[in-house]
């Protein structure tokens, strides 16, 4: 007998090929699926996302400050700096004309901004303003509009100021994050040190890596034993014990820096039973709270439920035997414990230490109530700039720079334990 | 883990050093929680445990409600101190936190629900990029977040507004919802969606009838993370919220920045006590959902 085997296509019933039929019904799978996710996925967008990116945009814009003065600044480019000690005299009449005519709140803004350069622009452009509009109303043409500044106040020939012009002559600068990192542009134009006293940025940078590494060891040395315990409880036991590791994550997390401060302020309870105990003297009290000690304790007990949670995941699956075969083929406990334990659970380490450091160097609500003068991080600088100097520009900097960080360590996190390994409770 | 009965005494010392160190730490963890229960009642106006409230016998003139009177607005006589202020502001914080906690928590379950069936499906494009995105605001800072929204709120009129801070709550409790319910439908049999269909069950009728009542408990957590994050968060409403829009949060943040009193941690000892029920409820609710999805308990 002959057995025939069709070369040509298969086609399903309505007499298309089966793959082409397969593939359509493969597209609309996937329409259905990303349609589920769609609402949120736009909606996330819009409300977070968007607002980032708005954020971002802000950081390197400095286009208020260009469509006050478009000419001064225009002019401003061509002064050659090493030929002439003070700007030619086009730059003097564009920003007599600028400021005579100019509205008088942009130029209020604008003169935010230019105080952000230099301190002292605000009142020297307010006084300045003020004897331009005379002139005016006089009608009279100065001769020389150079000398007319300077007769107005002798600082119009004081270069340093000019030079602060070079941080905001652009629509788009850099100059934000430079600021960020107590950098600024020197008369050139190159990005050079701030001055002694309007450095601090970079002093609260080393400190909010040292308070996150610090937590992170600490929460490493606190959570890994208890992690183990709870892995290796019986189920009732350690279903139990887990109780005390979650109700803390559920706790708000003012409460909890409340709860700390009660306990750590000079006539708290720390305090008191030491005293109680005859340790301390009732004068000596120690001042743990609104410091760095007390960030660095209330940061480590808020987040060590996030180092105990992925290391207990790990553990939970490092078969017992393993130790008992070490054992048994004549290592000692310690040496049981470094070769054969402790290589297993580094995927939970690197988990844990990366949650922790992660949510630490972002840390603002914690060491803005414990941590008094020297225990802030770069998180309060971003709130002291939002709200009340309202310099929104070195504000987004400062996000930006912190939002970079957290980027890189969020794709370590993924490359490492993936993203949608994130487990809850 | 017992330990073996052949243990030498150096293994016997350590063991039971490890034991103590795992108790410190436990202490350390749940201690501070506890401590502010009692000075809640205490009569000083002072966050301290008084003199009084430790003597033995114990001092009944030292322990009083006061502060929950306060705290409830009751500002009758015994109850006012020339330090401690006495206002509805905790209550109408009360009110306020549950108001955009529990739109919030409705509109997230709702989206993240939707999302977390779409990326469960074995189809899904793009899951990775997708799944970054959604999970983001848990992840980036929320002093970041609430520098960007504030900004970006305020060029169209959200921001001092009850929308502007529940918007800002959603997108910041969604991805709680989408991990929980994810989680809960990686154990989901699909040939019962299969079943539904081919008995003719239209999509809503089978996610009504055979999907939704499988995956409730996953919902539930989900919806009651997503409950907490709202109720707790300190951050945005800081810098979005004004006097109208004030949270429980909103109100403890300035009890501790300016007039420190009991009163926070009275609102702080009902906190805690809902903390405990919350957390209660999400555990049986996990065991009943590995139940019902025929996991056995690990």
């Amino acid at each position: 007998m002959e057995v025939t085997i069709s070369t040509a296509e298969l086609l399903t019933t309505d007499g298309t090929p089966l793959k082409q039929s397969l593939r359509k019904a493969e597209r609309r799978n996937k329409l259905r699926a990303f349609l589920l996710v769609f609402p949120l996925l736009l909606f996330i967008v819009v409300t977070f996302v968007m607002p980032i990116g708005d954020m971002l945009l802000r950081s390197v814009d400095d286009s208020q400050i260009n469509s006050v003065f478009p000419n001064t600044f225009n002019e401003y480019k061509s002064w050659d700096k090493e030929a002439d000690e003070l700007p030619p005299e086009e730059v003097y009449k564009s920003l007599f004309f600028e400021l005579a005519n100019g509205d008088k709140r942009q130029i209020g803004k604008a003169l935010t901004r230019m105080n952000y350069a230099k301190s002292g622009w605000k009142s020297l452009i307010k006084k300045t303003t003020r004897e331009i509009k005379k002139i005016v109303k006089k009608g009279e043409e100065p001769v020389s509009y150079k000398d007319t500044f300077i007769k107005i106040n002798k600082l119009w020939a004081d270069p340093t100021y000019w030079y602060s012009f070079n941080q905001m002559v652009n629509d788009r600068s850099s100059i934000y994050y430079w600021n960020a990192i107590d950098r600024t542009f020197d008369e050139d134009g190159d990005v050079a040190l701030q001055d002694e006293k309007r450095r601090m940025y970079i002093n609260t940078w080393f400190r909010t890596f040292k308070v996150s590494i610090y937590v992170t060891i600490f929460c490493l040395i606190l959570g890994f034993p208890v992690a183990h315990l709870l892995a290796n409880l019986p189920l009732r036991y350690s279903n139990l014990l887990m109780i005390f590791v979650l109700l803390p994550f559920w706790t708000s997390l003012l409460v909890r820096t409340t709860a700390w401060i009660v306990m750590l302020q000079q006539n708290g309870v720390i305090n008191g039973i030491l005293v109680w105990l005859g340790v301390i003297s009732d004068d000596g009290r120690i001042q743990m709270v609104y410091n760095e000690a007390g960030t660095l304790i209330a940061m480590t007990q808020i987040l060590l439920p996030f180092m105990i949670l992925p290391l207990y995941s790990v553990m939970r699956v490092i078969p017992k035997s393993h130790m008992r075969a070490a054992q048994n083929l004549g290592a000692k406990p310690a040496m049981a414990f470094w070769r054969v334990y402790l290589p297993q659970t580094i995927p939970g380490i690197s988990a844990g230490g990366l949650l922790v450091f992660v949510l630490a160097i972002g840390y603002f609500i914690t060491p803005e109530l414990v941590g008094g003068k020297d225990g802030k991080l770069i998180g309060s600088w971003i709130a002291y700039h939002l709200r009340t100097t309202l310099n929104w520009g070195l504000c987004a900097a400062l996000g930006g720079i912190l939002l970079g960080i957290m980027l890189i360590f969020y794709w370590l996190y993924n490359k490492i334990v993936g993203i949608d390994n994130i487990k809850l409770g | 883990m017992a330990l073996p009965s052949y243990a030498t005494p150096v293994q016997r010392t350590y063991y039971y050093l490890y034991l103590f160190f795992c108790a410190v730490v436990f202490f350390f963890l749940i201690a501070p929680l506890f401590a502010i229960i009692p000075i809640s009642f205490s009569v000083s106006p002072f966050m301290v445990f008084t003199e009084g409230m430790l003597a033995w016998p114990p001092d009944p003139e030292a322990w009083s409600t006061r502060w929950y009177k306060n705290m409830i607005g009751d500002c009758s006589a015994d109850v006012v101190s020339s330090t401690v202020p006495c206002s509805t502001k905790w209550m109408k914080g009360t009110v306020n936190s549950f108001y955009i906690g529990i739109i919030a928590t409705f509109i997230a379950t709702a989206l993240g629900t939707l999302a977390a069936l779409g990326l469960s499906r074995p189809h899904m494009p793009y899951k990775g990029l997708i799944m970054a995105i959604l999970i983001s605001p848990m992840i980036v800072p929320l002093i970041i977040t609430a520098a960007g929204m504030f900004f970006f709120y305020a060029r169209i009129n959200l921001v001092y507004t009850f929308t502007g801070i529940i918007l800002a709550h959603v997108a910041l409790a969604t991805p709680f919802v989408v991990i929980t319910v994810t989680a809960t439908l990686v154990g989901f049999d699909m040939n019962m969606v299969k079943a539904a269909q081919s008995l003719g069950a239209k999509p809503m009728r089978t996610f009504f009838k055979v999907i939704m009542p499988l995956i409730l408990p996953g919902i539930i957590s989900g919806a009651l993370f997503a409950f907490i994050t709202s109720f707790d968060e300190v951050v945005i409403v800081m810098f979005m919220a004004s006097i109208d829009q004030l949270t429980i949060p909103k109100q403890m943040w300035a009890g501790i920045r300016q007039e420190i009193s009991p009163v926070i941690l009275c609102m702080a000892t009902c906190l805690v006590l809902l903390s405990i029920f919350l957390l209660t409820t999400v555990e049986l609710l996990r065991r009943r959902s590995e139940k019902l999805r025929g996991i056995k308990a690990r």
